[in-house]
């Protein structure tokens, strides 16, 4: 027994973290692999987070902690009156890291940040199909290719964007992963070489990390850029040890493997809290799970209704049940840390008297509907089966019958897109950029019907509030509008709203300087270890 | 016996057929569509969904598909993941050592025990070493890895320090791929303690995945050893005068191997399927936790060509199997 434990104990002596004594070496438990290294295809928050987030930066950059955006590789803009002209002032002496695999020879130009637009924009631009079957999934999402008219270099420095119509929300746009900018020169070099699709495997761009090497679905190896214009970050270097368990994570941290981890399970978080050598952040996630009525189907389409069944649901149970506790209700369709939430909004009180008098009032009786629950945990919702069963009891005490199905997620997603949809479906979303409009507009709005909006509901005034807000550059006028149109959809309740989650982000004590995002992403260039 | 062994050999050709059409229709009869999920919550066009699936070439007949693929299978092309951009059979490749070394690990653990064991059992017939023997065995067999995994980890990691949670290797040794075996690997890179590492993070899951063998093989042993036992050749042995060692070692255990080497064999195949939930818990970037994860995300390409090399692997060990039997006993090979 005693030689064992000297074998461990010197196992121990040699880990990483007794290591960092002479390079500080964050290792951070990653909670899956990442798709690729080139952000601009993928939606996953994992794959930005070991791409965007380290290897690039953007034209404009969120504040740590925050939905508002700060100066990144642009050091100022100008936005034209009519709101369709943004010029860039890109800052100077931006290097591209130097790496293993290449050696820049200039810094970064205006030409770097139309490629980095271009090859998603345009069909004819050989880097749009450079892998067989890529899309360039935000950026088609949020409509930019119908948006962008033109993107002209002005001088080396100096960029600009003209758009089609005004959109307020494109600067909050731009800060986004797949806005991040790559290095044409290294592009040019691939494509001579006949590798470019190392563009996807060897990421290289100007943010505070240099990629080092990948391990598949093991280890992601960086470490700090040098040349970084921002300053070197603190750590020398920066680990993602991929460990999909969150069990296994949480033995990680705690047999001191790994310094942080993101995703922990709900039912750890107070053991956690109670380790004397750990720290738990939390924070409000940028997110939303609600319910969904297909207004198009009777009895759905008549509001009373809608309001009814949203009396019979007690939410409380719903986060007590599947976040044990860790959540808030939400009342709202916008997160509460989101400008522009209506904070005086009426949430409907829990009342199933008052429910089954509604639904009698209505004409409403013997109701049997469906209540869809998502197949997979989402961190707006964890347990979809555990929150449709609640909800099936609730309805059960006024007299709905409600039957619970789901399908495979794919088959999940696009069933529930469907205009003759049956029954109520149960999901969520979590913000893109920090704009209101990336939910009231993108799950609301008249033209997602059919699409994103899975209430198929559209109210015209909703709609010409929302669309007005999107044009109008003034974040106070802007604030008001969404209010109106909060105000309208409790009144007109297209979903009973569930929750939003609240994210933990448990770390060891010696992890300094870090901030937990909003937007759920995890940066590491403000972070120290304490020695 | 090279006659033996061509006969094997072709026969693996209509085998092989066979799973790929297996693995070809089984996914696509799952519901769900992979270029769907590339977009996640967000709505996809319909026009730029089917241009995708164009552009995949899934909007061609079933009939057609397969035999792309197949053509590209007998030119060495496994086709490429739609999530990553990778060919699939680089994919293999890098992550097949990790299975590899886990497996063998698991597998010569469960060996080295699983038959003292079973001999120990059948020598000891109907005493408390039997019943103590074979009701571990039976709790062996009945643990669902998922759990037996995280209690070891809890245990051994968490409490008493002895193991490393998951992974390879420690984080602090870095050093190229040569073999993709971890043990050879550490052992070239001639760095201090990344052997001894290696081996550290092999224990657990080596112990979490050889359980199920382990009790497999030692009931296995058991009851050929006791079948042996009573033939009139032991008896004759014994009333030789020749000692129980070489009795029970060299008599007895030598023809009750022949039923052990074929449950050997066919633990391969549920090592691969357990490997998927090892390498899940563990961390330990195999091909089980590839395939799961492509399943989910309903990477057809992967999962075909993963099913495909997994099954051409077991088809080798079948093959391996068959012909110690004829090593072991030379009247199968006649």
């Amino acid at each position: 027994m005693k030689k064992k434990t000297s074998f461990a104990a010197a196992l121990l002596a040699a880990t990483l973290l007794s290591g960092a004594a002479s390079a500080k070496t964050l290792v951070y438990c990653s909670e899956g692999s990442p798709e690729g290294f080139d952000p601009g295809p993928y939606t996953a928050g994992t794959t930005f987070d070991a791409s965007s987030r380290t290897v690039y930066n953007r034209l404009v950059e969120f504040k740590h902690g925050s939905t508002e955006l700060e100066p990144g590789l642009a050091e100022s803009w100008n936005i034209s009156d009519d709101g369709l002209e943004y010029t860039f002032k890109l800052r100077p002496g931006v290097k591209f890291q130097t790496t293993e695999f290449f050696t820049p020879t200039r810094e970064l130009i205006a030409d770097d940040v139309i490629f980095s637009f271009e090859r998603q924009l345009k069909a004819d631009n050989p880097w749009n199909k450079y892998i067989a079957g890529i899309s360039w999934e935000y950026s088609s999402g949020m409509g930019f290719p119908d948006l962008i008219k033109s993107i002209d270099k002005v001088d080396d420095l100096t960029v600009k964007f003209v758009l089609n119509h005004p959109e307020a929300p494109f600067l909050a746009d731009l800060g986004m992963d797949f806005a991040s900018i790559l290095s044409k020169e290294y592009a040019d070099k691939l494509a001579a070489d006949g590798k470019m699709e190392q563009m996807n495997q060897m990421p290289l761009g100007t943010g505070p990390f240099t990629f080092v090497a990948y391990q598949q679905d093991a280890v992601i190896r960086y470490k700090a850029n040098p040349d970084y214009w921002n300053g070197k970050t603190k750590i020398d270097d920066l680990v993602f040890a991929i460990t999909t368990d969150a069990s296994v994570r949480r033995q990680k941290l705690e047999a001191g493997e790994c310094h942080i981890y993101p995703y922990p399970n709900a039912a750890d978080i107070e053991a956690l809290k109670g380790n004397s050598n750990l720290a738990v952040q939390e924070q409000a996630g940028l997110n939303v799970a609600y319910l969904a009525y297909n207004t198009l189907i009777a009895p759905f389409d008549k509001t009373e209704v809608r309001q009814a069944l949203n009396m019979a649901i007690n939410k409380q149970a719903i986060v007590d049940a599947v976040f044990q506790g860790q959540a808030q209700v939400a009342k709202n369709p916008i997160p509460p840390t989101m400008w522009s939430y209506d904070d005086a909004t009426k949430d409907d009180a829990y009342d199933p008297d008052a429910a089954k008098a509604a639904l009698e009032k209505a004409g409403v009786k013997d109701l049997s509907m469906k209540v869809w629950a998502m197949p997979v945990s989402r961190p707006y919702m964890l347990n979809a089966r555990r929150a449709a069963e609640l909800i099936q009891a609730d309805l059960a005490k006024v007299g709905v019958n409600a039957e619970i199905v789901t399908y495979e997620w794919a088959e999940y997603l696009k069933r529930s897109k469907e205009k003759d949809r049956d029954g109520a479906v149960i999901l969520g979303w979590t913000g893109d950029n920090g704009d209101p409009d990336n939910f009231l507009d993108t799950l609301l709005g008249c033209e997602a019907v059919g699409g994103n909006n899975r209430a198929q509901w559209c109210n015209k005034e909703f709609n010409d509030l929302v669309k007005k807000a999107k044009q109008t550059a003034d974040q106070g006028e802007r604030t008001k509008l969404y209010q109106q149109a909060q105000a309208i959809f409790k009144k007109e309740a297209p979903w009973a709203t569930l929750d939003h989650s609240t994210t933990f982000m448990p770390m060891s004590k010696t992890v300094q300087g870090y901030t937990q995002d909003p937007l759920g992403i995890h940066r590491f260039d403000n972070v120290d270890i304490a020695e | 016996m090279l006659r033996f062994f061509i006969g094997r050999l072709l026969v693996l050709i209509p085998t092989f057929i066979g799973v790929s059409i297996i693995a070809f229709s089984f996914i696509r009869l799952l519901p769900g569509d992979p270029v769907m999920l590339l977009s996640g919550e967000r709505v996809m066009d319909p026009g730029r969904h089917a241009q995708i699936m164009h552009d995949l070439g899934m909007d061609r007949p079933m009939i057609v598909q397969y035999f792309s693929y197949l053509g590209g299978i007998l030119t060495g092309d496994f086709g490429t993941s739609i999530v990553t951009k990778l060919p699939i059979a680089r994919q293999f490749f890098t992550l097949f050592p990790a299975t590899l070394e886990l497996s063998f690990c698991a597998i010569m653990f469960a060996i080295i025990l699983g038959i003292p064991a079973g001999v120990l059992a059948a020598i000891k017939r109907g005493t408390v070493y039997d019943q103590a023997l074979m009701g571990t065995a039976l709790v062996g067999y009945s643990m669902p890895i998922f759990w037996w995994g995280l209690l070891l980890i809890i245990l051994f990691s968490g409490i008493l320090h002895w193991t490393p949670v998951s992974g390879r290797i420690d984080l602090l040794y870095f050093f190229p791929a040569v073999t993709g075996f971890m043990l050879i690997d550490s052992l070239l890179s001639g760095e201090k303690g990344a052997f001894a590492s290696a081996v550290s993070h092999l224990i657990l899951p080596s112990i979490v995945l050889g359980t199920i063998p382990l009790a497999v093989i030692a009931r296995q042993t058991r009851s050929a050893m006791l079948e042996v036992l009573s033939e009139d050749y032991v008896r004759t042995a014994r009333a030789k005068g020749l000692p129980p060692f070489r009795v029970i070692g060299i008599h007895a255990l030598r023809n009750a191997m022949i039923p052990v080497i074929t449950t050997i064999g066919l633990q391969v195949g549920v090592m691969l399927a357990g490997a998927i939930l090892t390498e899940s818990i563990f961390s330990w970037p195999g091909i089980g936790k590839w395939m799961v994860d492509s399943v989910f995300k309903r990477d057809y390409p992967v999962i075909q060509g993963g099913l495909l090399l997994i099954a051409a692997v077991i088809m080798v060990v079948n093959l391996t199997v068959d012909l110690l039997y004829g090593l072991v006993n030379p009247r199968i090979r006649h």
